[in-house]
């Protein structure tokens, strides 16, 4: 497993090939720390900041998850997250996460969000759901490059935030890997 | 051409929670791998992915570069009313790819 | 009363007989028995398997006009035709006096009879194409031809499954056959039966071929891997095919 020694904190310049700009953390989201009720404003994507050949670390995961959360605390509680403990090649984990809610219009999901805390940038995923969905389970695969802990935040319906998280070891690594 | 496999059951009872499973041929690249020639390969990945029923929006989803490449997502609806499920892709590059399902519930 | 007796009692010995005989002789393991429970999943999953995609774009070529005449597959082929051809390939061609594999078969298809392009090696389309025919054959035991022609190809995939090869100094027989089973750098070695190709592999994050995997163990073992034309690759499959014979296609495989 090829690990990447150097660590740039400067942004590589904006050249052919190389990233394209984005326009900064989670704002195209909706998802600033002070409108929080407007969380899934207008178009729902999700912007990277160009931190090419930096590594994500617990804190950058820690902040993210704060640009979802602010201050308002998180209770460990109601969220399975169904990953293998062992991945066999990082490049397609399969990940289930559900939540225990009766997804009633009193009671539901408003939305799911997925973060890793050791690929290049802490997203995995933002889903937004609803009494529609009358389950809250969200299932599909996703790239870890390294043997890392995930985490999933369930915003419910009352504004309160519920949390899980599962630790993975993988033992090949995607996103970073080079082409040979 | 894109290449869509969409599995939502053709027939379902009021008030059934159905299973809804979309794939969808796409390269996902991240943006952080390098090429044979040591420069980035420029990320080119699927955006966001939403489903709606008879035009309401069911589920939608924020992809971010960790999403698998040929993403597949699988999410529950309640069935209510017959008619059209549509499945929409957007992404970099102008991925736009839309999917329709007829389903029947009654 | 005593015959029936004896008539039942031969059963019993019979079957017992048939599945020790089974139990015995037979070890081979697919190596989708050496995954964990989630890849199994995924490749069992109809709804979700990505190498169905690569199916579904081969099933949309094969209706598809190429070439200056104007056919498609279909226009000579019917697919149910297709059923246990993936099985017993590589075979020699008409007319010619060499194996070749099923990409081998398309691509004769292509220039002889559709006057069109063959497709690039490893290309999406061959792949597709390929996934497609091999598809029709999923379930279907291994049972490469009784050629004789084929013996000394075959011999040749022997000669270079047992020679040790590379800057690693290592033969496919070493981690294959000794060493099926243990662990090399985490990941568990298969017993390597081309059960599932073209496979869908995670390490690529696309369709492959078997080509492709035989050239990434050779780069894995520090040797030099010949193009995607040499006849080895052919010579090797043709081995790695009889050696699992018997064993059911399970195409697109998942593996990791």
């Amino acid at each position: 497993m090829r690990q990447r020694e150097t660590k740039r904190v400067i942004p590589r310049p904006q050249a052919e090939g190389s990233l394209r700009p984005q326009e900064g953390s989670l704002a195209a989201l909706g998802m600033t720390a002070l409108p929080r009720r407007a969380v899934f404003a207008g178009a729902l994507a999700i912007t990277v900041v160009p931190l090419a050949a930096a590594h994500a670390t617990p804190d950058a995961m820690a902040a993210a998850i704060k640009e979802v959360t602010g201050d308002a605390a998180v209770r460990e509680a109601k969220v399975k997250l169904d990953i293998p403990p062992l991945v066999e090649n990082g490049n397609a984990v399969p990940l289930t996460v559900s939540v225990e809610s009766p997804m009633s219009e009193q009671d539901h999901v408003k939305a799911i969000h997925v973060f890793n805390e050791k690929n290049p940038q802490p997203h995995v995923f933002d889903a937004r759901l609803g009494p529609p969905n009358g389950k809250a389970e969200i299932a599909t695969r996703i790239k870890l490059n390294d043997s890392q802990r995930v985490v999933a935040i369930a915003e419910l319906s009352s504004g309160a935030f519920v949390s899980g998280s599962a630790e993975v070891i993988v033992t090949l690594a995607a996103c970073v890997e080079d082409l040979t | 051409m894109s290449n869509v496999m969409v599995n939502v059951p053709k027939t379902a009872k009021p008030g059934e929670m159905i299973e809804l499973k979309a794939l969808i041929m796409h390269p996902m690249e991240t943006g952080f791998r390098s090429g044979t020639n040591g420069r980035i390969i420029p990320r080119n990945i699927i955006q966001r992915f939403a489903a709606t029923w008879n035009g309401q929006e069911i589920f939608a989803m924020a992809f971010s570069p960790a999403i698998a490449a040929n993403p597949f997502v699988s999410f529950f609806a309640v069935a209510r009313q017959s008619g059209t499920i549509e499945f929409h892709w957007t992404g970099d590059e102008g991925f736009d790819v839309k999917e329709q399902v007829a389903i029947t519930v009654g | 009363m005593t015959r029936r007796l004896g008539l039942a009692l031969l059963l019993v010995a019979f079957a017992t007989s048939w599945v020790l005989a089974q139990t015995a002789a037979d070890r081979r393991r697919s190596g989708y028995q050496d995954m964990g429970e989630a890849l199994q999943k995924m490749q069992d999953d109809d709804g979700g398997n990505p190498g169905l995609l690569f199916v579904q774009l081969g099933r949309q070529l094969w209706d598809k006009p190429a070439g200056s005449g104007g056919k498609s597959c279909a226009d000579c082929h019917a697919i149910a035709g297709m059923k246990g051809v993936a099985a017993r390939y590589p075979a020699i061609p008409k007319g010619a006096d060499k194996p070749i594999d099923l990409e081998g078969r398309i691509n004769l298809c292509r220039t002889d009879h559709q006057r069109a392009e063959p497709l690039a090696p490893e290309s999406q389309d061959l792949l597709s194409l390929e996934a497609w025919v091999a598809y029709q054959s999923r379930g279907v035991p291994i049972a490469p031809t009784d050629d004789a022609r084929l013996v000394p190809f075959r011999a040749r995939g022997e000669t270079l499954y047992r020679l040790r090869q590379g800057q690693l100094n290592l033969s496919c027989a070493i981690c294959h056959d000794d060493n099926a089973g243990n662990k090399l750098a985490g990941a568990t070695i298969p017993q390597a039966h081309p059960t599932g190709y073209p496979v869908y592999r995670l390490e690529w994050q696309t369709l492959g071929s078997l080509k492709r995997r035989l050239r990434n163990c050779l780069v894995g073992i520090r040797a030099e891997a010949p193009g995607y034309a040499a006849p080895d690759y052919i010579a090797l499959e043709l081995f790695l095919m009889d050696r699992a014979r018997g064993m059911p296609i399970e195409v697109p495989a998942v593996r990791p």
